[in-house]
Order: C-alpha cells, then sequence, then structure tokens
C-alpha cells in the first residue's frame, strides 16, 4: 500500500493518490498527519505538494514535527522507500531526511510552467523505469524551490551519485535559462546516501495523462512501484 | 443597552454611517425607538449598495434566470447548474475593486478567498478560478506596483489554497489608473441533491460558529468601502481592508465539505461582507425564521472588542452553520480536527426577530424580514451621457489609412493589452487537482471534471472572462451584448456549448444620471445577449462608486460564461498544431474601425459605434464550432477581438511559450481599408485550422455561416497578403512571438 501523508495544507494529496490509484492501479490511501503510525500493510511513503501549515515560518518546517514524520523517520531509516514531491521535498530537507535547503526562487516570485529535467541515475527505485540521459517535461508550482548546499556539499552530493534529477532544456542540455528557479547545479531532485529517499521539485503526478500534463511523471511513479513490486510479501524495506 | 464607549446615536452618526435622511426615517419607523450602535452598524451595512443592491435591484430583476438547466439562480451565494448525470456546477464572479486599490496584495487575496467561500458554501468543491483585472497605463510606477502586489495576492491566496487558476484576462486603460478592477470567478462541482443553501430553518436548532477568530479587520468594508467614491482621503480607509489566510481557508474547506458528507447541516453561509450581520440576517430572512445570538461565545482574537466590532467585523474565513439538534459535537469534532475555532453562538428562534446578547444584556433587538428584504429600492435617474452622440462619430474618410501593417501588428503585439499575459498567469497554480486540459492564454480554460471522490469524467468545462471597456464606453448596450458574445464564442471554440453565465458590473457613481444609463443600458443589453444566447444569468455581483475625485471608470460590465464539453477527448486548442492544415476564417468582416485597439493606438481616437453583433449569427456559428470539434474536423479555433484578424493569425502561430510555432501563409479577399481587413474587429469571427476544409466548409454552409479558405499552416513566417497578390505583412513569427512575450516583462521587470 501507498501511503499519502496529509498534513494540514497538503494540497496534492489527492492527485498523488489519483496517480497512484487511479492511473496506475496501486492501492493508495491518505495518512492524516496526527497519526502516531504509517498503516501496517505500507510499502512506500508519499509527501504530497501544497502548503503545509500554509508554509509560515519557512516551507516545511511545522510540517517535520507532525506525529506522523516520527513514523516515517522510522520508516526511512530501516529501508523504506519515500518519495517527497515539492512541498513534500521541502518537508523532507526540513527533517534532514535529505540534504540541502529549498530557498526563495531566483526571481522572487511563484512560478507554474513546464520544464525538462534530466535523469542521471535511473539504477534508483524512482527512477528505473527511464533511462540515463533520459528527458522528461514535468510542471513545476512553487514560489520556495532553489536547491541549496555549499558547493563542497555538492561536490560530495554529486560524488555520491545523490544528484538524480537536474533541470535542463528539451534537447537534455543544461543552462541558465533552462534552470526556472536559480537551484544550485541545476538540481531538481536528489536522494539520501542509502538511495530510499528521494525529493524533487517538480510534480510527477500533475503528468500521469495524456491531454492532462503528459504521461512523463508515469516514469517516476512508475519506477516506484515497480520497486514495490519487487518487494517480497511482508517486506517493507529495501534490502 | 449602550456600552459605555458606544457614542450616542443620532441623525448626524446616521448620515456618517452611510444612510440618507430617508433611510434614517425607515430605521425609526422600523424600531419605534432610536437605534443602539450595534444596530445602527447593523442597518448601515445591510442597506449599504453593496449588501442590499439598492441602485441596481430594478434592472436586474428584468434578467433571463431560469433555463433548463438551472438548479439556482441568484440570491443564493452563487447558482448552480446541472451537468447531467447527478452532477452540478456552481460558480459566480465578484468584485474586490476598491480594497485592491487600497492593499494590492491584501485586497486581491480576500477577493480571492471571499469568492471560493461563496462556492464551498453550497456544497461544492471549488475547481478553477479566474480573474479579470484593469489597471491604469503601466508607465506609471503606482500601476505596476498595484498590478504586481494584486497578481501576487491573487497567486499567494490562490496557490496556497489548492485552486487552480485557469484563466483570466488584464487591461490597461486610463480611466482605471484611480480605480483599478479586481474581479475574482470561482467555479466548483458538486452532487446536484447535495447543494446546500443559506437557510437557518428548524426553531431550535443551534447556530454554530467555525473558522477564524473574529478581529477589528474589514469593519465596514462593505458600507464605507465599497459603497462610496475614492477621494484624497482614500488611503486612510486601509483599515477597511481585510487580510487573508489561504491556510484557514483551505482547512475550512476540507472541514465543511466534511461536515456536509454528514447528514447534520441544514444551512450554511459564509461570513463576507458585513459579517457575522449579513449572515445571520441573511439566514434567518430565507428561512423565515429569527436567531439568538450570544456574542461572548464568539472566537475572539483580540480581548476588549465592542458589540458593534463583533457584529461588524469582516475578518476572513468564517462561517455560520445551523446543524440539527443533537449534532453539535459531531460537527465540533470535524472542524476541530482541522484545527479551526468552533463554537454554538445562538439559537433559531420562531419569532423573526435577531437578538444579539452580550455579557447578559440584548445589545441588539430587531425585526430580521424589514432589515434583509424591505432594504432600500432606488429607482434613480437616468439620463444619456450629453458628450455620447459626438464619440460615437467616426467618419473614416478623414483617417488616415495605415502605412504600416507590420509596424502596426508590431506595435499591438508590444501593448499590455494585447501581448502576452504568461507574467501574469505563470505566478499562479494552473494545474492542481489534476484537471486543467487547456490552461491560461487560449480562449476559454478546458477544466475536466471529476467527482469528490476522485472517480475522472468524460465531462470538461470551458470557462471564459470577456469585456471590452472601450466598447461599453462608446455604446453600453452593444458593448455588453458583444461581452456576451465573446464569452460564449471563447467557450464555444474548445466544442463546448456555452450554459450560463456570471457577471460583476463595475460602473461609477449611480447617483449621476449619466453613470445610472450606463448601468441600465448594460444590464439591457446583458438580458437581451443572455435570452438570445439561452445562456442564462445565474449569479453576478454589483459594483458600484468605480471613480476616484469624481471621475468614472469606463463602463466595465466582466461576463464569465461557463460551457460544457462532453466527452471531451475532443477538443480544439486556440494554436495552429501543425503545419499543412487549411485555415479557415468564419464569419464576415466589415469595415469597423469603431472603438478598435488600432484606431486607439495608431491614431490616438477612442471613437464611433462598437462593431455590430448578430446574436442569430452567433448562435449559428456556435453550432459550427462544437460540431466542427465533435466531428473531429477542427483542430484549432481562435475568435477574432482585439486587434483584429492580424493579431488573431499571429497569436494562431504562438503555441505557449515553450512550444513549436507554426507559420502561415494567408490571402485575404476584398476590397476593405488594409485597416479593416488586418485591424478591425468585426465580431462573429473565428480562425480555424483544419485537415479537411471541404468537411468543414460544407458544414459552415450547412449552418449559414459564411467560411472560406484564406490560407494554410507552415513555414516560420506570418504572411498575410490580398488576393491582388500585394504583401501586407510578412515576418518571422520568431520576431513577433518576441514581441508578444516581452509586452508585460519588459515593462514590469526593468523598472
Amino acid at each position: 500500500m501507498f501511503a499519502v501523508v496529509q498534513f494540514p495544507g497538503s494540497n496534492d494529496d489527492r492527485d498523488m493518490r489519483f496517480a497512484m490509484k487511479s492511473v496506475l492501479g496501486a492501492p493508495c490511501e491518505l495518512v492524516w498527519h496526527k497519526a502516531l503510525e504509517l498503516p501496517p500493510d505500507t510499502r512506500a511513503v508519499l509527501l504530497p505538494g501544497g502548503f503545509s501549515y500554509g508554509d509560515y515560518l519557512r516551507c516545511g518546517a511545522m510540517a517535520r514535527f507532525s506525529p506522523i514524520m516520527a513514523a516515517v523517520r522510522r520508516f526511512a531509516e530501516a529501508g523504506g522507500l519515500v518519495l517527497g514531491t515539492c512541498n513534500g521535498f521541502q518537508v523532507l530537507c526540513e527533517a534532514g531526511l535529505l540534504p540541502g535547503a529549498l530557498l526563495r526562487n531566483q526571481q522572487l516570485h511563484f512560478v507554474c510552467d513546464f520544464v525538462h529535467v534530466r535523469i542521471e541515475r535511473s539504477d534508483t527505485p524512482f527512477t528505473s523505469r527511464a533511462r540515463k540521459g533520459a528527458v522528461l517535461r514535468l510542471p513545476i508550482k512553487h514560489g520556495e524551490g532553489a536547491y541549496y548546499v555549499r558547493p563542497a556539499e555538492l561536490a560530495k552530493l554529486e560524488a555520491a551519485g545523490q544528484v538524480v534529477l537536474r533541470y535542463c532544456d528539451a534537447e537534455g542540455r543544461r543552462s541558465t535559462d533552462a534552470n526556472p528557479n536559480g537551484s544550485v547545479g541545476d538540481v531538481a531532485g536528489v536522494c539520501n546516501a542509502r538511495g530510499n529517499v528521494f525529493g524533487l521539485m517538480p510534480h510527477p503526478e500533475h503528468a500521469v495523462e495524456a491531454a492532462i500534463g503528459g504521461l512523463d511523471g508515469l516514469q517516476l511513479l512508475g519506477s516506484l512501484l515497480d520497486a514495490v513490486r519487487s518487494l517480497s510479501a511482508g517486506q517493507r524495506v529495501l534490502a | 443597552m449602550r456600552h459605555r464607549t458606544d457614542p450616542v446615536v443620532d441623525h448626524a452618526l446616521a448620515r456618517e454611517h452611510g444612510l440618507s435622511d430617508e433611510e434614517w426615517q425607515r430605521v425609526l419607523s422600523i424600531l419605534g425607538r432610536t437605534p443602539t450602535f450595534p444596530e445602527l452598524g447593523i442597518f448601515s451595512v445591510m442597506w449599504s449598495e453593496h449588501c442590499s443592491y439598492k441602485s441596481s435591484k430594478n434592472c436586474l430583476r428584468t434578467l433571463p434566470t431560469q433555463g433548463e438547466h438551472v438548479l439556482q439562480g441568484p440570491g443564493e451565494n452563487a447558482g448552480a447548474v446541472a451537468i447531467g448525470d447527478g452532477l452540478a456546477v456552481i460558480f459566480k464572479i465578484e468584485s474586490h475593486n476598491h480594497p485592491s486599490y487600497i492593499e494590492p496584495r491584501q485586497g486581491a487575496a480576500t477577493g480571492v478567498g471571499g469568492i471560493l467561500r461563496d462556492i464551498f458554501t453550497m456544497g461544492a468543491r471549488p475547481i478553477a478560478s479566474l480573474d479579470s483585472l484593469r489597471f491604469g497605463p503601466l508607465d506609471d510606477p503606482k500601476q505596476r506596483y498595484l498590478l504586481r502586489g494584486v497578481v501576487d495576492g491573487i497567486g499567494g491566496y490562490g496557490n496556497a489554497v489548492g485552486v487552480a487558476t485557469v484563466g483570466g484576462e488584464a487591461q490597461f486603460h486610463p480611466c482605471y489608473r484611480g480605480n483599478i478592477l479586481v474581479n475574482a470567478f470561482n467555479l466548483g462541482v458538486v452532487e446536484a441533491d447535495r447543494i446546500f443553501l443559506a437557510n437557518a430553518g428548524g426553531i431550535g436548532n443551534p447556530v454554530i460558529y467555525a473558522g477564524s477568530k473574529t478581529g477589528r479587520d474589514g469593519i465596514h468594508g462593505a458600507s464605507l468601502l465599497a459603497s462610496a467614491e475614492f477621494d484624497d482621503t482614500t488611503q486612510n480607509k486601509r483599515p477597511t481592508v481585510q487580510v487573508g489566510d489561504p491556510f484557514t481557508e483551505k482547512c475550512l474547506i476540507e472541514a465543511c465539505l466534511e461536515a456536509m458528507r454528514t447528514d447534520a447541516i441544514i444551512g450554511i453561509q459564509d461570513m463576507g461582507a458585513a459579517g457575522l450581520t449579513c449572515s445571520s440576517f441573511e439566514m434567518a430572512s430565507r428561512a423565515g425564521t429569527g436567531i439568538e445570538m450570544d456574542l461572548d461565545r464568539v472566537p475572539q482574537r483580540e480581548t476588549q472588542m465592542t458589540p458593534y466590532e463583533l457584529l461588524l467585523s469582516e475578518s476572513q474565513e468564517r462561517m455560520l452553520l445551523v446543524t440539527r439538534v443533537g449534532a453539535e459535537d459531531r460537527v465540533r469534532e470535524i472542524f476541530e480536527r482541522w484545527e479551526l475555532d468552533v463554537a454554538v453562538v445562538g439559537r433559531v428562534t420562531g419569532d423573526g426577530r435577531m437578538r444579539v446578547r452580550w455579557h447578559g444584556e440584548t445589545v441588539v433587538d430587531i425585526p430580521v424580514d424589514p432589515v434583509a428584504e424591505s432594504a432600500p429600492v432606488y429607482d434613480r435617474p437616468r439620463q444619456e451621457p450629453a458628450e455620447l452622440r459626438a464619440r460615437q462619430q467616426l467618419d473614416l474618410s478623414k483617417i488616415e489609412p495605415e502605412a504600416d501593417p507590420l509596424g502596426a501588428l508590431e506595435a499591438l503585439l508590444d501593448t499590455p493589452n494585447l501581448g502576452s499575459k504568461a507574467w501574469i498567469w505563470r505566478q499562479y497554480d494552473q494545474l492542481v487537482q489534476g484537471n486543467t486540459i487547456v490552461g491560461p492564454g487560449g480562449d476559454a480554460a478546458l477544466v475536466r471534471v471529476k467527482r469528490e471522490d476522485g472517480t475522472p469524467t468524460r465531462k470538461a468545462l470551458a470557462l471564459a472572462v470577456d469585456c471590452n471597456p472601450r466598447w461599453c464606453w462608446l455604446d453600453p448596450h452593444a458593448g455588453t451584448v458583444a461581452a456576451v458574445a465573446e464569452s460564449a464564442r471563447n467557450v464555444s471554440c474548445t466544442g463546448a456549448r456555452p450554459l450560463a453565465l456570471t457577471n460583476c458590473l463595475n460602473f461609477g457613481n449611480p447617483e449621476k444620471p449619466e453613470i445610472m444609463w450606463q448601468l441600465a443600458e448594460a444590464i439591457r443589453g446583458l438580458g437581451d445577449a443572455a435570452r438570445a444566447l439561452g445562456t442564462p444569468v445565474i449569479s453576478g455581483n454589483v459594483s458600484l462608486y468605480n471613480e476616484t475625485a469624481g471621475r468614472p471608470i469606463y463602463p466595465t460590465p466582466t461576463i464569465a460564461m461557463v460551457g460544457l464539453l462532453e466527452p471531451w477527448d475532443r477538443f480544439a486548442v486556440s494554436h495552429f498544431l501543425k503545419e499543412g492544415l487549411a485555415i479557415v476564417l468564419l464569419g464576415e468582416t466589415t469595415e469597423e474601425l469603431g472603438g478598435s485597439e488600432w484606431l486607439a493606438l495608431r491614431r490616438g481616437l477612442e471613437a464611433g459605434l462598437p462593431p455590430r453583433v448578430d446574436l442569430e449569427h452567433e448562435l449559428r456559428l456556435q453550432q459550427v464550432l462544437q460540431q466542427g470539434v465533435a466531428q473531429g474536423l477542427l483542430l484549432s479555433a481562435h475568435d477574432v477581438s482585439d486587434g483584429g484578424l492580424a493579431l488573431s493569425l499571429a497569436e494562431c502561430t504562438f503555441a505557449g511559450p515553450r512550444g513549436l510555432r507554426v507559420g502561415a501563409a494567408v490571402t485575404l479577399p476584398g476590397g476593405l481599408r488594409t485597416e479593416a481587413l488586418l485591424f478591425g474587429e468585426s465580431t462573429g469571427r473565428v480562425v480555424a485550422s483544419t485537415q479537411d476544409a471541404k468537411a468543414l466548409l460544407a458544414l459552415a454552409l450547412r449552418e449559414g455561416v459564411p467560411a472560406r479558405v484564406v490560407g494554410e499552416t507552415g513555414g516560420d513566417e506570418l504572411r498575410i497578403a490580398r488576393d491582388s497578390g500585394e504583401v501586407l505583412i510578412a515576418v518571422a513569427v520568431a520576431r513577433l512571438h518576441e514581441i508578444w512575450s516581452r509586452a508585460l516583462p519588459r515593462r514590469l521587470e526593468e523598472s
């Protein structure tokens, strides 16, 4: 079962469930943020986009203290698969489950648009359906999406293969124009060292129908589904 | 009954509260005594122009509001239309003009918040917003500040609350310099048998307050801010602007929709204009009941608030509910889970009176009906403006011909009115809820309908908002007819069938006979067009006193049209999709330059009569568009409006900021003067592209719509020639696209 955490202020929770359940046909339920435990049959946790707690104080800063986050942390530390999109990515960074932080967009205002991202690694549970170097067209919609880590740390992340997605143009080339928010290293998505927690600013759940956003989001969400299906019955974590 | 800090109520104080002498006398006769200070406040807001529609009511009564699909017409929070299979849509447009001028970010944000509450109050989940914005020219730094603030406010609220902003319009004209317009539209989807009304039924039922705490913000927003002209003291009215909290609104949406899925709720109303007062009076009045309320139980943001303040506060994100006896705890549990304040503040009574207690004392005791329903109605004098006839004169023989058609096209594309609005809508979440088939930038937005449980349907809604204020200034009746026709045409361009409309009538001070005449003429035009096109007026809002220092805005009756496309697997976009398609022009071009953008920009003239609208032709054209899409003939369809045919053709070659651009070669017939041919704004025209021109022309012929193949898509140029061979325009699409794309950013980012 896929568990979509519902914080007060989550907006894309139902859309994520729609993508997993109605489009991919996977069991998927919303889990209230006050829950102390994840449902026992949870195989992956999805932290959706939105404005948890209004994004007051700082994006994701309050949601990380929600009771469910302790359970998400235990799940992640045991190797469980966790995906955070947009606000979910911000929550994972605030919770220390992913490195770095998301800052105000370089142009200072919210941006909603379709962007291109390049798959930097296809050997993760989140990208296995794509090939390395493939370009996906996905929407972004955020005001605080500029990924930041110090240069030395970025080099370490790159060396460790933790940069999974980068902004690029339609041909897969990196450029300032193709970077929509001023993220360092054109980073659009990163994973933790172990590779079981992944966060990205683009919204794969809004690119799961041909006429509504295109199908490229399925490459990411479908990969996660494959990874979950490859777990043997009763197993909740990666080996 | 008098609180120690309350002033003495007398005739002079009533006048300060905006009550006329006659209205004051009416208050005295209703009560048989002098009102208390809170009571005076109640009369003042309930009888304000904003809440009572006292100047427009007589005219509005003439509008067509019924139709086979209409479930709820004007009079509730919003109108409702059935869309089949047990589903309905609820929609409305509303103004937040004065607050947005005084405090653009909060003014616009609370405009969005207010219209959302009108929708979910009725049980619908809000799924799509539009915004119709008008400012003064952008060379004025104040207008740039206002535009930035308004866009930030709309985005800041709409994005956080999780409702997609899928379209809208923005125009710039000196008449809005001192009085910008911010009209916000929202649409929600509901099961047709689960629509909730603002009804305080059932004597003894509890009255429950839910949402944000009440503070001192927005007191007299409706009466003093929205119902009076602006002058140099305007900035002092800043405290009348409310402050929005989209996070609370998001929680309130979820909590209300959850509570509505139980059987607990009898009636529900949001606290908008005039807050607790208006909501409780309207609920009691509709049910023919009374309410007794204890102000001490109202959740309060600050201490020491007086009854006057508690009753008149326009603090945002608050709802008033009437539930079944015994259901209080269940409702309380839902709102508390969403971390919202909730309190039983009173009971429904059977005596038709509003009784409000505070600290054990009765501070308000007045009959409901005379306040809510017997508000004054004025038949204000009307007079055609003396200079109207002169304004309408335009002798084309004296207008110098356009010597540089390409230069004119480029100049038009570079105006903020006709340039790309992507700078604005890129700041809005256009996608949340995952239903946006066509977002901003096209003729109409197209949004797929899902059921509340997430099941997708084959239904999609087409949404468009339109008005040409210059045309309305030249002829308010014809201009309003044209706005209705254009909005219906835009909706039809997707392939959808127009169902019904909502409107926001933005006008100046109705106490001036010329303004009242404009308003009456516009409403007459609205009724005529809505009847002819079979699109009833199911909701709306009137915003008057839009003037500063005696200078009124142009009459701006904004029309938002909603259409249904089913199944939506076939739809038309507004731009050319590929090379090698035949370009078909539907409708006829005549020599009409009155009120055109070309005339204003290139000749500095706002004059003439607006183009004629043939509503019978519009209906036939709609048939061609709907059938053309259904039969798979139409791949694109784009309405010809501001800037004329040349501008429409240019837009057809632009496929969004990052899309492919497809050029076109067009040959136009006829002996019309160049500027009429290229830039004239004759109505009832659509530029379509098709793979099967023969079938499309046959369809048009059957329906009696003039149609001809005028060219073909392809190449990277836009080329427009006369059939004599004379080339009028030949230019790289990339160049036009660059000019069009930069029209707003170059003015807003490089300053």
